[in-house]
């Protein structure tokens, strides 16, 4: 793998950047595998970087349906934060935000991460109080976190409708200063490179058919692209993970529903931070293109169609037209859904399963993207031990069974 | 936007009319004290969410206010029939892929 440097950027352009190498090979799947992954998305990529930089595990290979990162990584709206109400969520979510300050320098590519701080509008009292909950448990946490008032969050949002008139007025919100956005398309380039530069192999367009069992251990997986060998297989498949678990006769305690989001034409500089609202169902941010990236709820039942109920879309436009009345003439260029895994208690699913060797790392509903790293490191740690990484062992399937549920549906709960 | 029959309303109605309440044809254990941990995870918890077809429950709250039930292919979207609670659907995964396999 050649370095990427401003001298490379300045070599190349003598030859009008015509000469760059590939930044992954194209392998033929091998017979036999150490571990597999199922799915080619930003969390199942950065198990492969993981496994292969932290536990030395290079006999990997990543197979993915479609292309790379095209799924869910490629639909979510970019949002990064930590401020998760209870210890086990927090702090797996500030693992992950640890990660990302240094993930350009650690991939040698650049994630664009921009920690431009992140707002939580409260809009009545129990919102206010809900934030000052959250945002105190948060600080014993060591996630830093304060609470604003209408005047201060307009300080940080001079556009926003701080008028106390209107249907949701603008009551207060938390700050997570440290939070902030990323270039989603090169979290997954980036893991990717860096995977294949270790030896992983990338194998796109290889849909896993069947998961193959042995005596109630994997053996494994028939795909479009033939039988492929291993003794431990992961899945990372978002919202096909009751498809997935299907094969092998499991049922997960998931719902797979699509989630919109969209973009309007690109704009001049307006909103340099990340404004949320849990009680509208809206979230919006500006790219570095310009393009308002707006968010909406998820649908409230169950579909795999990559497209959402119009009124859902309706409902939040409404919302982000009434706190930013000056967004009611910007056009709208594209709207999408993504099929998000949602869990009974708002929190991801990274566990070992009654089948030997088969190991699931989904439930991540609404709010996988900003646990990317984080994800990708303590579920390698999973796969390479065998025995759940400590931040992940809260999270095992075992949960729901035992009753030790993390209820995270407010920290979680942009209807998202 | 769906729209759907209400089977006893016996009308089709827009979506906004109705809430979606999960997976049908879950029966809640009769003892559940005499049930195992994972037995009562399974009931409360755990459902098949299928890529295709789902037998599910829909509540008509802005019009007759009942509970029905609905057979629908989560990835067309296609609703294929809608029925009274405490019937059983005539149209199933298994009754669509020997009609086909009749038709080819």
């Amino acid at each position: 793998m050649k370095k990427y440097s401003g001298f490379s950027l300045f070599k190349h352009s003598l030859s009008h950047h015509e000469n760059w190498q590939a930044a992954w090979r194209s392998p033929q799947p091998k017979k036999e595998y150490d571990v597999i992954i199922v799915g080619g998305g930003g969390h199942g990529l950065a198990t492969a970087y993981y496994l292969a930089k932290v536990h030395g595990i290079t006999n990997v290979a990543v197979l993915e349906k479609g292309y790379l990162g095209g799924g869910n990584t490629a639909r979510n709206t970019t949002i990064v934060r930590s401020n998760y109400l209870w210890d086990e969520a927090s702090k797996l979510y500030d693992h992950s935000l640890d990660l990302w300050k240094d993930l350009s320098q650690d991939l040698n590519y650049n994630v664009m991460f921009s920690q431009r701080g992140v707002l939580n509008l409260g809009h009545n009292l129990q919102d206010m109080r809900d934030i000052e909950r959250r945002v105190n448990a948060n600080r014993l946490n060591g996630i830093d976190g304060v609470v604003l008032n209408t005047a201060e969050v307009k300080e940080i949002v001079p556009i926003i409708n701080d008028s106390q008139d209107i249907r949701y007025p603008v009551l207060g919100a938390s700050w997570q200063a440290t939070g902030g956005v990323a270039r989603h398309d090169a979290v997954a380039w980036g893991f990717a490179r860096g995977a294949d530069s270790m030896g992983v192999d990338l194998i796109q367009q290889c849909e896993v058919t069947d998961i193959v069992t042995e005596d109630g251990a994997v053996v494994g997986v028939q795909t479009t692209q033939g039988f492929i060998g291993s003794k431990k297989v992961a899945c990372v498949t978002a919202g096909n993970s009751g498809v997935m678990a299907a094969m092998v006769g499991l049922r997960l305690p998931i719902e797979s529903r699509p989630l919109q989001a969209l973009v309007s034409e690109p704009i001049k500089p307006i909103i340099d931070t990340v404004v949320m609202s849990n009680a509208v169902h809206a979230y919006v941010s500006q790219s570095d293109k310009g393009d308002l990236v707006i968010g909406a709820g998820a649908d409230s039942y169950n579909g795999y169609g990559q497209r959402g109920s119009f009124n859902v879309v309706e409902h939040t436009m409404s919302a982000i037209c009434e706190l930013f009345p000056m967004f009611s003439r910007v056009r709208m260029n594209r709207a999408w859904g993504g099929i998000v895994d949602t869990c009974p208690d708002a929190c991801p699913i990274i566990s070992k399963t009654s089948i030997k060797g088969l190991y699931f790392n989904c439930g991540w509903g609404t709010g996988g993207f900003k646990a990317t790293p984080g994800s990708g490191n303590v579920f390698a740690h999973t796969l390479a031990h065998d025995e759940a990484h400590p931040l992940a062992a809260p999270f095992s399937i075992d949960r729901f069974s035992t009753g030790h549920l993390i209820d995270e549906h407010g920290a979680a709960g942009v209807a998202h | 936007m769906h729209h759907i029959y209400c089977p006893y309303c016996e009308e089709m109605r827009e979506e906004e009319e109705y809430s979606y309440t999960g997976e049908a044809h879950i029966e809640r254990p009769k003892d559940p004290a005499a049930i195992s941990d994972e037995a009562w995870a399974d009931y409360m918890f755990f459902r098949s969410n299928p890529r295709g077809i789902h037998h599910e429950m829909w509540y008509h709250a802005a019009g007759c206010r009942r509970y029905f039930n609905a057979t629908r292919d989560t990835q067309s979207y296609k609703v294929h029939e809608t029925y009274k609670m405490g019937e059983m659907p005539s149209i199933t995964a298994e009754t669509l892929a020997q009609a086909k396999g009749d038709a080819s």
